[in-house]
């Protein structure tokens, strides 16, 4: 019987470790070390953090850095803000049907590609598009009105994209916290802001938490959308390691560029964690 | 001086269904007033309806002679002890405590000193810095109570709040809760489906069915002098028959029941007369048990029978006794003095009440 | 805040309005996308010139519709075909670490299952570079070493379902294992008590069921690597799955063609999730 259980847990353990340490561990082991390669000559290679000091000189690159990581703080602020009050609706206020009809209709636009979402953004957006030609038919215009390739653009798409791995976690916290507690919350008088405040808010914040860090790694890591609703000059990360591997063969650089994304996604997701006191394993699994 | 609480032809409806229909009722100050129903009677809401979670269709609420009608639940001075206790888990017991001090206003130090009080005074001092998940049942009951006592509400209701202790447990709330009304003085609504708890607690009690009060009274009108069938078969436990009256003279009547006996019962002043379809209840421990019908002489309801089985329960011990007739079982007490160890089942025994304990009411729908 | 809680009119309204705002805003991309699928111009937008088919039917320039387009429909196979891949592959890791972590207690567990978490906080394009750069490695060494070429190390399709399948298992490990979590162990040992083996009780009871959930964490990995854009892009060789094919078209200028083979995949994802749902409701 022992070694029978011995036998089990080897023959389960054993996709799980080739899986996390081929797929995942060495070769993000093996980036950093490419990172810290410097090209001497054909073929020739020395140890150094010459790739890491290239982006601490290069200002577009540090810049760019930057300027990904705030877009995609305030991207999920703005997803947080959105979502909160939506998800509320569904998970206190709608009743039976309804309730899920509103949570089904949230995933919906989930189950097609970011790429057909995305894509549904610049019919809207663009010169010819929709909203142009509706603000024109309003008079608000006098002429057709770019609104792609600007950052408003870049934000809007990030936010649609990310909107449901912020209403799911939050409508299932919001969803736990019995009703009879919101009105305990009231008969003990409290108002709607300290209920919010005191009682809502603290509760929802597992969900928040797990929220914000999907948000946050999506839309730093995001490609598609900066490319596509932010035209050329969107100066996305994602876009920087994209042209060093694939335009400029760089993959010295592109693999610091690759690690520096790691690291700065790495950072702040464990910096949320440790400031609201949860764990990785409560918030994701 | 006004009445704490005062309902005054309280009425909702839910779409077509009256969940609660023309309710009025007083609760005199430092009382303790229970509302004890089936579920579904709609005693939940007229709970939610005086802590204002629910509009009224039509009707008032007075509380100390002041319409709350218009004044929203956390405006209200009634507070509530919910059915699970609704204690705040991202709290701990200081802040729950000290939750409805701090909307009310009041200053820091003020709020923990009342804090330290009440915690003193539901005997669990010190447990403040507690997480609400770490207490026991019990404990968490106590904290729910203080928690609104320290806004020395005028009304305290509490919606069944015993429902989910267990059996042992929920004996010694009964007890407790009783001593903390009296110790805080307070008027207590209680409203809940379990008759013992009512019974036990409760000053005055209303006994509730399909939205309407049936009767209103201390436990011991409920028990011994039912208005109602329902009462009558609600409150403590009863046998049944149903009959059509033969004879009715001042306050005695006879009914023949469906099976054929002849049995003498009362009215109690009900209009009841000859021909009428009635039924009568006879609580087991209003019949007498005994080996032969001489000891039963005094008695004008007599009947013998075959013991069916024993249910064996302490000094609560009953039989069910088969008469000859066949008409169906009758629940007798079983006195625990030694005189009846040698009963078994199929044994004949002799049974026998007086009419005045067998309580007549008008079947229902008649 | 909860309907018992009485609120004054004008809130409530306001409240209601702005869930139904969110709600277009939510529809409205998608809507677009459908509706000039069959517009008959050269271009996804306004104005509008006339109701067509052909945008999927249409067999001849300029119009030419998906179901004539080879480049897509080759995609769209490539498309399937790795997803089906990921998909089994994702299942059957999946159900494996969900048994692993369920069923037995060993040092390290902790870490591990924290580490199994990790592809999911890992940006995806850096999980495509990762795997492209140490693949890459290894096929050069091996070149130098043994003058082996493996192609299969070559961006391709072979990495791109590695790369995909390298975080799609954690969402399978995560979604099995919550099912198998909430399973009864009692059943087994019934299972056994009535003279079962420890397999067969597994194989006869616990499998089927974990059913709804392998046929949901099965749909969940096929849409997530038919979507998949990210990693994809990295490990792209020269058959491109449907997301970068149109990725390319969209760079060099948008046909309604595009609005055809988008409303198509809504109609196909549409359909899978309802088949999952029915499934789960089954169970």
């Amino acid at each position: 019987m022992r070694s029978e259980a011995k036998l089990g847990l080897i023959l389960l353990l054993t996709p799980l470790l080739l899986w996390l340490s081929l797929l995942i561990f060495i070769p993000h082991v093996d980036m950093f070390l490419v990172s810290l390669r410097e090209r001497v000559g054909v073929g020739e290679y020395k140890i150094s953090l010459a790739n890491y000091l290239t982006f601490i000189n290069e200002p577009l690159y540090l810049h760019t850095f930057l300027r990904t990581a705030v877009m995609s703080i305030l991207a999920t602020m703005i997803t947080l803000l959105i979502a909160f009050p939506v998800s509320y609706y569904i998970a206190k206020i709608a009743r039976g049907r309804t309730q899920s009809a509103l949570f089904l209709l949230c995933l919906v636009p989930f189950w097609v590609s970011e790429l057909v979402r995305t894509f549904g953004w610049m019919i809207l957006l663009r010169e010819t598009g929709l909203i142009s030609n509706l603000l024109q038919f309003l008079g608000l215009a006098d002429g057709p009105v770019e609104m792609l390739y600007n950052d408003a653009a870049i934000m809007v798409g990030l936010v649609y994209t990310s909107m449901l791995f912020m209403v799911v976690p939050l409508v299932t916290t919001l969803e736990s916290l019995p009703d009879e507690v919101i009105e305990a919350g009231y008969d003990l008088g409290g108002n709607g802001l300290s209920v919010l405040r005191e009682i809502v808010i603290p509760h929802a914040a597992p969900g928040i938490v797990s929220g914000c860090i999907v948000v946050f790694m999506l839309s730093l890591g995001n490609y598609l959308t900066p490319t596509m609703l932010g035209g050329k000059d969107s100066l996305w990360f994602t876009e920087l390691i994209y042209s060093q591997f694939i335009v400029r063969f760089n993959w010295e650089l592109g693999a610091a560029f690759g690690f520096l994304l790691l690291g700065l996604s790495s950072l702040i997701v464990w910096g949320m964690l440790k400031l609201t006191g949860q764990s990785l394993e409560k918030t994701m699994g | 001086m006004y009445p704490d609480l005062e309902c005054m032809n309280l009425t909702r409806r839910f779409g077509d269904t009256v969940a609660v229909d023309d309710v009025s009722f007083t609760v005199p100050a430092g009382s303790f007033f229970s509302i004890l129903g089936p579920s579904g009677c709609g005693k939940t809401t007229i709970m939610r309806m005086i802590a204002g979670f629910l509009e009224p269709s039509s009707g008032d609420i007075h509380i100390r002679g002041r319409s709350v009608i218009d004044t929203p639940p956390n405006k209200r001075p009634v507070n509530m002890v919910f059915q699970h206790l609704a204690l705040f888990p991202m709290m701990n017991i200081a802040d729950n405590i000290g939750y409805g001090l701090r909307r009310a206003g009041v200053s820091k130090p003020e709020i923990e000193k009342k804090v330290e009080e009440a915690l003193d005074r539901i005997g669990l001092p010190g447990i403040g810095a507690r997480k609400v998940g770490e207490l026991s049942g019990g404990q968490k009951q106590r904290v729910a109570i203080a928690r609104c006592m320290v806004l020395e509400p005028e009304v305290l209701l509490l919606d069944e709040p015993l429902g989910a202790l267990d059996l042992k447990l929920r004996e010694r709330m009964k007890v407790e809760l009783k001593a903390l009304q009296a110790a805080f003085d307070t008027t207590f609504v209680y409203i809940t489906h379990d008759q013992s708890e009512a019974l036990v607690m409760s000053d005055r009690i209303a006994v509730m069915n399909e939205g309407r009060f049936e009767q209103v009274g201390s436990g011991q009108d409920l028990y011994y002098r039912p208005d109602t069938a329902f009462v009558a078969g609600f409150v403590g436990d009863a046998n049944r028959w149903s009959g059509r009256i033969e004879r009715v003279s001042g306050d005695e009547m006879e009914m023949r029941t469906d099976s054929g006996i002849l049995m003498r019962g009362a009215t109690h002043g009900r209009a009841l007369s000859a021909g009428d379809r009635a039924d009568v209840f006879v609580r087991p421990e209003a019949i007498r048990i005994a080996h032969s019908t001489e000891e039963l002489a005094h008695f004008d309801n007599r009947i013998t029978g075959k013991v069916e089985s024993i249910l064996f329960n302490g000094a609560a011990s009953r039989i069910l006794v088969q008469d000859s007739a066949g008409s169906g079982e009758i629940e007798v007490n079983l006195p625990q003095s030694g005189e009846f160890s040698g009963l078994s089942r199929g044994s004949e025994v002799q049974i026998g009440w007086s009419g005045a304990q067998g309580n007549c009411f008008a079947a229902e729908g008649s | 805040m909860i309907p018992s809680i009485p609120q004054p009119r004008i809130v409530s309204l306001a409240y209601t309005g702005y869930v139904i705002a969110f709600f277009i805003f939510l529809g409205l991309p998608l809507v677009v996308v459908a509706v000039f699928a069959f517009n008959d111009s050269q271009f996804p937008s306004l104005p509008w010139e006339g109701f067509t088919w052909n945008w999927f039917f249409g067999s001849e320039r300029p119009m030419i519709g998906v179901f004539h387009e080879r480049s897509i429909l080759r995609a769209i196979g490539t498309s399937a075909f790795v997803a089906v891949l990921v998909s089994i592959l994702s299942v059957t890791v999946g159900l494996s670490n969900a048994f692993l972590f369920n069923r037995y207690r060993f040092r390290g567990q902790g870490i591990l299952y924290i580490f199994m978490l990790l592809p999911l906080v890992v940006p995806g394009i850096v999980l495509g570079i990762s795997i492209l750069v140490f693949s890459s490695r290894v096929a050069n060494g091996m070149w130098d070493v043994a003058h082996w070429d493996i192609e299969a190390l070559r961006p391709g399709l072979t990495l791109v379902v590695l790369g995909q399948f390298s975080f799609i298992a954690t969402i399978s490990t995560l979604v099995l294992g919550a099912r198998l979590q909430k399973f009864d162990r009692s059943l087994e040992e019934a299972a056994m008590n009535l003279g079962a083996n420890r397999l067969t009780a597994v194989r006869t009871i616990t499998l089927p069921y974990l059913g709804p959930a392998m046929v949901g964490a099965f749909v969940v990995a096929f849409l997530m690597s038919f979507e998949n854009f990210n990693t994809t892009l990295m490990l792209v060789g020269s058959d491109a799955p449907l997301t970068i094919a149109m990725f390319d078209r969209l760079k060099e200028g948008s046909t309604p063609l595009l609005n055809a083979v988008s409303l198509l995949l809504m109609l196909g994802s549409s359909c899978l999730a309802l088949v999952m749902i029915a499934f789960q409701k089954r169970g």
